[in-house]
């Protein structure tokens, strides 16, 4: 089993979503994060001063998947969260020990 | 303000003896009642606001506080004393001790057509809105019992004797200085106050370079909305009358709010590309600031004048004041308040000519331009340096009995936490 984390732009989330989701993706977890890469922050004006933020948001999206869809669901990310400009973020994937459903208490595969 | 009200006392005298100055009139009471709630309104809840937004989210509880403790400190203050010393006696610089406590106040007394408990919750107003103003300049640094020292000690050391000179029967009231609602005694006091408490304090960690930026400008914007609603009480109610005077006060008060907040805004669009929101209610603010000596005595065209004048030198002010001289007023409380104040008190004389230079409405001065520019000059000396000395004395004595910021670790986690034990935005 994989965990497939995807730091994208904000306004991409949902293209990425309904993506995910025709490809048969059933669940995700999304969170606001602030951070930097090669794109750095960016500025904001105060009474006709700039200053820089050094953080920019970003929207982070978590995928459990079995380790044979992990693949596909790399592709679909990349895809539909490109628009070829820097600052489009970056996909990590993990490998996961086990994944318990609390409901049931189901393991490994069943559970995701 | 109060040598018009001698002027218009004589003169209604002359017209009609049978009108005398002490009979109460309806019309100005419920007008002052009413410009009263709208000055106070500036500061709790508006000018809180203004200056809530402005701050960091770690800080925004502490700069209502302050705004809220001086509300009660300054009402204390002018009970027992400041009334007193502001408006009772004939002394050049300070007034005199018939009026502490207020215990001579009779129920029925009159203060020119108002009743005199109403001219002292008028005043009141003013006294609560000058150190309010001031907190501006040390927001997120400076510990909160050092500011209850340094209000009390403030309005004494400066406000008060600024309010004798200039509205009290004074020394500058007697030579003629025009200061309608308050470019000196409320605006140049304010002003200079906090660029010495900046200096003082020190800048806070991270300026210049940090991220130092509004958190919350939404509240910004409510918070100028409501100063710019006040101020017609301010500038309105500083005739002391319900007439054509008040009127025109605000007529020429919107005036230079809009142009002052187009001007602002225009120039930062020049300059940096985007017209923000912050920079347009910041205009509206220097538009307002400045006008507000002139507003008896200029019509709409000065006020035009003024407030382009206002949004475009306040702007610059600002730019100097952080980019220049690296002084942190954080909440830049010189160069809008300040910098207004003055420009509005030397302004009035070159727009105040009913047949001058854009004079139509004007309320005229007996003096020429230039002899009036003069005395107007002599009243900005006198204020500023007053205010310079004595503030710092004022923070002298306060750093004496405590220390004037909060640790290095406090400003970090932030004042709502540290001084307060209270957060703005909880998580849960």
């Amino acid at each position: 089993m994989k965990l497939i984390t995807a730091i994208i732009k904000p306004f991409k989330l949902e293209e990425v979503r309904q993506a995910l989701t025709e490809l048969g993706v059933e669940g995700l977890t999304i969170t606001e994060v602030k951070g930097f890469g090669r794109q750095k922050g960016h500025t904001e004006l105060y009474r006709g001063a700039e200053y820089t933020i050094d953080t920019l948001p970003k929207i982070k999206i978590e995928i459990l998947t079995n380790d044979n869809d992990a693949t596909n669901i790399t592709n679909v990310i990349s895809k539909s969260a490109n628009t070829e400009k820097i600052g489009d973020g970056k996909i990590f994937i993990t490998n996961v020990d086990e994944v318990i459903r609390i409901r049931t208490g189901e393991t490994g595969s069943d559970a995701i | 303000m109060k040598l018009y009200n001698y002027c218009l006392i004589a003169f209604a005298t002359l017209l009609s003896p049978a009108v005398l100055s002490s009979e109460i009139n309806s019309g100005d009471t419920a007008w002052i009642l009413t410009a009263t709630a709208l000055v106070l309104f500036m500061t709790l809840p508006g000018l809180a606001l203004f200056y809530g937004g402005l701050v960091r989210t770690q800080n925004v509880l502490s700069v209502l506080m302050q705004c809220f403790a001086i509300c009660c400190i300054v009402s204390v203050v002018w009970v027992i004393y400041g009334y007193s010393f502001a408006f009772t006696g004939n002394g050049p610089i300070i007034g005199g001790t018939d009026g502490l406590f207020l215990s001579s106040l009779a129920r029925d007394a009159s203060s020119g057509t108002l009743p005199e408990s109403l001219f002292i919750v008028f005043q009141m107003t003013f006294a609560i809105i000058t150190p309010a103003l001031v907190v501006g300049a040390f927001a997120e640094r400076m510990k909160f019992s050092a500011m209850c020292i340094f209000t009390i000690l403030w309005v004494t050391l400066v406000y008060l004797p600024a309010c004798h000179m200039v509205w009290g029967g004074g020394y500058l009231s007697s030579i003629g200085v025009i200061d309608f609602a308050g470019g000196l005694v409320v605006h140049a006091t304010c002003g200079v106050g906090a660029l010495v408490a900046a200096m003082m304090l020190g800048p806070r960690k991270g300026f210049p370079s940090g991220s130092l930026v509004p958190h919350n400008r939404p509240m910004v914007v409510m918070g100028a909305a409501m100063l710019w609603v006040g101020w017609f009480g301010f500038n309105g109610g500083s005739a002391v009358a319900a007439d054509s005077s008040a009127a025109m006060a605000i007529l020429v008060t919107h005036i230079s709010a809009a142009v002052g907040a187009l001007t602002w805004m225009i120039v930062e669009w020049i300059k940096t590309g985007k017209p923000t929101v912050v920079g347009i209610a910041t205009g509206m603010v220097a538009g307002l600031a400045t006008i507000t000596p002139a507003s008896g005595t200029v019509g709409p065209q000065g006020a035009l004048l003024i407030g382009l004048l206002a949004g475009l030198i306040c702007f610059y002010a600002t730019q100097m004041i952080k980019g220049f001289f690296k002084i942190d007023d954080s909440l830049d409380v010189f160069p809008v308040h300040g910098v207004g104040g003055i420009l509005g008190i030397l302004m009035l004389a070159f727009v105040g000519k009913p047949n001058g230079f854009l004079g139509a409405g004007a309320a005229g001065f007996n003096p020429s331009v230039f002899e009036q520019f003069m005395i107007q000059l002599q009243g900005v000396v006198v204020i500023c340096l007053w205010t310079l000395v004595f503030s710092w004395i004022a923070l002298k004595i306060t750093s004496l009995i405590t220390n004037l910021r909060v640790s290095e670790e406090s400003e970090y986690e932030g004042l709502d936490i540290t001084e307060h034990n209270e957060s703005g935005y909880s998580a849960s």
